[in-house]
């Protein structure tokens, strides 16, 4: 965008109303950038680094919220289990959303289109509704398991798993057979064409998979609120708490930025095991 | 020479449209085989059922004698060159061409030796036994007492575990012996290294190992493309319209150093075109396709000079192709006027068509010809002018390199060689 908007500046005038208008069209891009993204964050940055928590607007610097969570043992405990809740999640999507978008792949080309359909269904139906089904299946079936981990891993695999096959049919659809052909052409069995080919050649939309998994299961409410059996609080539930129970918005902020960084710290590591980003870049 | 790929009746049909029908071919060592057709013809499904990426409807492929329908692709030994190269994009130009080497392991000869060894020893323990049995058997029918019975059976059945444990032994110190010339990873890295060094040298591309293939040239991928396939030493090299990517320079090149590479290397080639001036270039046997069928097999002159139809005059090169009738051998008649060819072996007044080359005609002043007409119209083509002549019954298509005018009164003339007969298609 910027290269490009450089070269029309340089252009003749006659072009600069091209140009108009192309930042015209781009306005409720930077409208909705600056309203809905920038500016919460800025409040919520005010918020976690001031000492008010009555909601009037007398703003000193503090960092007490931050020392306030760091000091609460069971805040970081409950922390760490939700990440590591989101990880096994993550991976057991993974486990399931892979091989289902492999088979995926190998249909025709209008059972893809149902089964893909079939895949995303469940998210035609609102979130609470979907938890609360399955808690209820739960309940029928073995009440005592209400709260385990277990659940709360099959609530999150349950609810993500479009998002994890979705990418990487994509990426898997858009694989070349003719890469497969010479794969088995120059000796290769089916099992090393998967590991040696398939796989490397997925990891983008494998990577993009785990984040849109990782990123909602680690901060969901939905699930510990309804699978938890009231025994199970996840980070998510602890900022609505302080939020919305006890007005702690300082508070709240400060566990949501501690939050981000840790995601932020998490993603950057995903994206460094994609390393043939650069290839895939280029194909598209 | 003998047969190494040999297609017996081969049939092909896709969702009840047939493809390929009938495809007899028997191809030989080292040479280089060309399927030339047009677009649909069948050619590059004939080279995928050699290379096993599908199976024929019906119809044998020999491979050395041996039926290998049932091998799936990536045991055959047969490598190829994809159209569109179908490089790795993850894998930089060392490793695509490392592949090969890479996914049959280290030690492929050694485990394969070995599961042989286990084999024949497996084998031979049967034998043993029933030998054992047989003999057990013939003792029953000697009639001994019991006790000696029992102590015949006794000692067969010692003999028998000492024997055992004889060939077990051997097996084993065979084993151990195959295992101690497996390759650790250094030497087997140092193998692969020494190989893509030799054969990105055969292709050219030194100094580009560590090059991702997405910023190589067109000629550049079809190397490396060249290179992962000949690395593993394929007894055939199939190649599918490796060139038509390539700009007509490029591919004037390549064709000359396949060629040389195909004759350096002692390998099979098997290649497909639709260009026929590239299939009479580089190959030995042309295999000419049309509706899939074979139209003709032959030298690439046998194929030029002596077209078995129309098609494969049309096909080859431009021609002339006028109906006629075969007065007797080594005289036609077309147009009202019989000349002497020679070719010979028609029916007597059989219909057939007379192919004359465009460069096989010659213009030359009014009267001096054998027959007279007007140019109708020139083109130039490069080498050599493009002139159709108008006479009294047809208009010819001449290629010559003296020009004319158009409008310009001429004769033009050929003489009985020219003439190349035809049963009529």
């Amino acid at each position: 965008m910027a290269k490009s908007g450089n070269i029309l500046f340089k252009n003749h005038n006659k072009q600069k109303g091209k140009r108009n208008l192309r930042d015209v069209l781009g306005l409720p891009y930077y409208i909705v950038v600056l309203v809905l993204i920038l500016l919460p964050f800025l409040i919520m940055i005010l918020y976690a680094f001031s000492s008010t928590s009555d909601g009037t607007f007398d703003i000193t610097f503090s960092l007490s919220n931050f020392g306030k969570f760091f000091n609460e043992k069971t805040f970081i405990n409950t922390m760490i289990e939700s990440l590591y809740l989101a990880a096994l999640s993550t991976i057991f999507t993974l486990l399931v959303g892979y091989p289902l978008a492999y088979f995926i792949t190998k249909l025709s080309r209008r059972k893809q289109v149902l089964m893909i359909a079939l895949v995303t269904s469940t998210m035609w139906v609102n979130m609470l509704l979907r938890a609360n089904a399955l808690k209820q299946i739960i309940d029928m079936i073995s009440p005592s398991l209400m709260g385990s981990n277990f659940v709360i891993i099959l609530g999150n695999v349950y609810m993500f798993l479009p998002f994890m096959v979705l990418p990487i049919y994509t990426v898997l659809a858009k694989l070349d057979v003719s890469l497969l052909e010479s794969s088995a052409d120059l000796g290769a069995s089916s099992f090393k064409t998967m590991t040696k080919v398939v796989i490397p050649l997925s990891l983008s939309g494998v990577i993009s998979g785990c984040m849109m998994v990782f990123l909602p299961a680690a901060t969901t409410l939905v699930i510990p609120k309804y699978l938890g059996d009231g025994k199970r609080f996840m980070i998510g539930n602890l900022i609505e708490n302080a939020v919305i129970q006890k007005h702690e918005y300082g508070y709240g902020a400060a566990i949501s930025i501690v939050l981000g960084l840790i995601l932020l710290f998490f993603m950057f590591l995903l994206k460094k095991t994609d390393k043939y980003d650069e290839v895939l870049d280029y194909e598209q | 020479m003998a047969a190494l790929i040999e297609l017996k009746d081969v049939t092909k049909e896709f969702n009840g449209q047939v493809v390929l029908r009938g495809i007899d071919l028997v191809i030989e060592q080292n040479e280089f085989v060309t399927l030339l057709g047009p677009s649909g013809c069948g050619k590059t499904t004939t080279l995928r059922i050699i290379g096993g990426f599908i199976d024929p409807t019906s119809g044998e492929v020999l491979f050395d004698g041996k039926d290998i329908l049932s091998v799936p692709s990536h045991k055959r030994p047969t490598n190829t060159v994809f159209q569109r190269y179908a490089l790795f994009p993850h894998l930089d130009v060392y490793e695509n061409v490392a592949f090969g080497l890479r996914v049959k392991g280290a030690n492929i000869e050694q485990s394969k030796a070995i599961s042989q060894l286990k084999k024949e020893y497996q084998e031979t323990i049967k034998k043993m036994k029933n030998e054992v049995k047989q003999a057990k058997l013939e003792l029953r029918s000697k009639g001994f007492d019991k006790e000696a019975y029992k102590e015949e059976i006794y000692k067969i059945d010692g003999d028998l575990y000492k024997k055992i444990e004889e060939v077990y032994n051997e097996k084993q110190e065979k084993i151990h012996h195959i295992k101690q010339t497996n390759l650790n990873k250094k030497d087997f890295e140092q193998l692969v290294n020494n190989k893509v060094t030799k054969y990105l040298k055969m292709v050219g591309l030194e100094g580009y190992e560590r090059r991702s293939v997405s910023k190589l040239s067109g000629g550049q991928q079809q190397r490396v493309a060249i290179a992962r396939a000949l690395i593993n030493e394929p007894k055939v090299l199939l190649l599918d319209e490796p060139l038509a990517a390539l700009d007509l320079k490029l591919r004037q090149e390549m064709q000359y150093e396949l060629k040389e590479l195909q004759r350096s290397a002692g390998i099979t080639f098997i290649f497909v075109t639709h260009d026929q001036e590239e299939a009479l270039t580089m190959s030995d046997k042309i295999v000419v396709m049309n509706h899939g069928e074979i139209q003709q097999i032959g030298t690439p002159e046998d194929i030029y000079n002596e077209p078995i139809n129309t098609f494969v005059a049309k096909f080859i090169g431009e021609s002339n192709i006028i109906p006629g009738i075969m007065k007797d051998d080594l005289l036609v008649s077309f147009d009202g006027v019989d000349y002497v060819c020679v070719d010979k072996g028609f029916a007597k007044n059989e219909k057939v068509d007379i192919v004359i080359r465009p460069e096989d005609i010659d213009i030359v002043p009014l009267g001096k010809g054998i027959l007279s007409g007007v140019v109708d119209s020139v083109a130039f083509k490069g080498v050599h002018y493009e002139i159709d002549v108008i006479t009294k019954d047809r208009t010819f298509t001449i290629h010559t390199t003296d020009y004319q005018k158009e409008g310009t009164k001429v004769d033009i003339v050929f003489g009985p060689e020219d003439l190349h007969v035809m049963e009529e298609w």
